[in-house]
């Protein structure tokens, strides 16, 4: 099977434009205050969406699977305040092992 | 002349150059993954260097290798790419008049180096924190690619269940966010919405829309206490 290089180039094109796109827009305008709070919460909204889709979501449905507890194990690890090499390597590999099972 | 690194910026440096760390592995995993669906390794190299934004990479390569067409694939990693826009939109006061480097610190703008730049509260440590990432990170998301390129069908991510890793680095990223109220809710707001909205639109969408949940930022936090 080939890739075509069109989502190659079309990929790269499109996300340095967004990237681009929000320097633009605002320039080096200080932002009223709500929405400089409002914007700076985008990290926090986004990766919670990124963790809990990425954990209980399979194409369009609703699942529960070994990642819920490789989900878990890295929360544990975090709140521990294990360093990011750790966290990542005990729920790779606790989700790894379940998969075996 | 010693080096001299002041005290504040060590804590920075030292996370920036730990979560790259753990990315330049994940680098590992999408080149695994991008060779498996196809691309050459050339292809997969180009795309860490040019889009340069490891979910959209990512979900692009698993939509092609589950089957998907070119323009699923595009749409949904396009879908992905479109919050460093916002990101962007939030970061852009911070950056200087000059164009040029306006236009070289735009390709750097991903999650990885925002939430590094929005954990910090001064502006020397926020542009510093900033440039240390986006430098370090682009450094070992490229050479992870291409080892994991090279290494090839060799290895199935799934099987070392390197999809969670991605999540669990996700998690870390989350927790400096996690200090204050309105972050909490904005991050369980966002989940919470990305996974209820998941049946009903296409992959990537959800995740976007998720974004919704930063209003709750329009409340200030703390009400001053009246004079």
């Amino acid at each position: 099977m080939n890739l075509s290089w069109t989502l190659v180039i079309w990929l790269s094109v499109g996300a340095y434009a967004f990237k681009m796109l929000g320097f633009v827009v605002v320039g080096s305008r200080t932002l009223p205050d709500v929405l400089a709070r409002c914007l700076m919460l985008i990290p926090a909204a986004l990766l919670g969406a990124m963790v809990l889709n990425g954990t209980f979501t399979d194409a369009q449905s609703i699942v529960i699977d070994e990642r819920a507890i490789g989900l878990l194990v890295a929360v544990v690890a975090a709140w521990r305040k294990l360093p990011l090499i750790v966290v990542v390597v005990l729920a790779a590999t606790t989700t790894a092992i379940l998969r075996l099972v | 002349m010693k080096l001299r690194i002041e005290p504040d910026v060590r804590p920075v440096v030292t996370s920036a150059l730990a979560l790259s760390g753990a990315v330049g592995v994940f680098a590992l995993a999408f080149g695994v993954l991008a060779v498996g669906a196809g691309a050459s390794v050339w292809q997969t190299c180009a795309l860490s260097f040019f889009a340069f934004t490891g979910a959209s990479q990512m979900s692009a390569m698993s939509i092609v290798s589950t089957g998907g067409t070119v323009s699923a694939a595009l749409g949904s990693g396009l879908l992905l790419a479109a919050r460093n826009g916002v990101y962007g939109l939030a970061l852009s006061p911070y950056f200087g008049e000059s164009l040029g480097k306006r236009l070289l610190a735009a390709h750097f703008v991903i999650d990885e180096t925002t939430a590094m730049m929005t954990a910090q509260t001064n502006p020397r440590l926020q542009k510093i924190a900033f440039w240390t990432t986006a430098i370090a990170l682009f450094s070992l998301w490229n050479l992870g690619t291409l080892i994991g390129a090279v290494l090839g069908g060799s290895i199935d991510p799934q099987t070392y269940g390197l999809d969670v890793g991605f999540t669990a680095a996700y998690i870390t990223m989350l927790v400096p966010h996690l200090r204050t109220k309105n972050g909490r809710i904005a991050a369980a707001g966002g989940g919470l919405l990305s996974v209820a909205l998941a049946p009903l639109l296409p992959v990537g969408l959800p995740i976007l829309v998720s974004g919704l949940a930063i209003f709750v930022g329009v409340k200030p936090q703390r009400v001053p206490a009246s004079v």
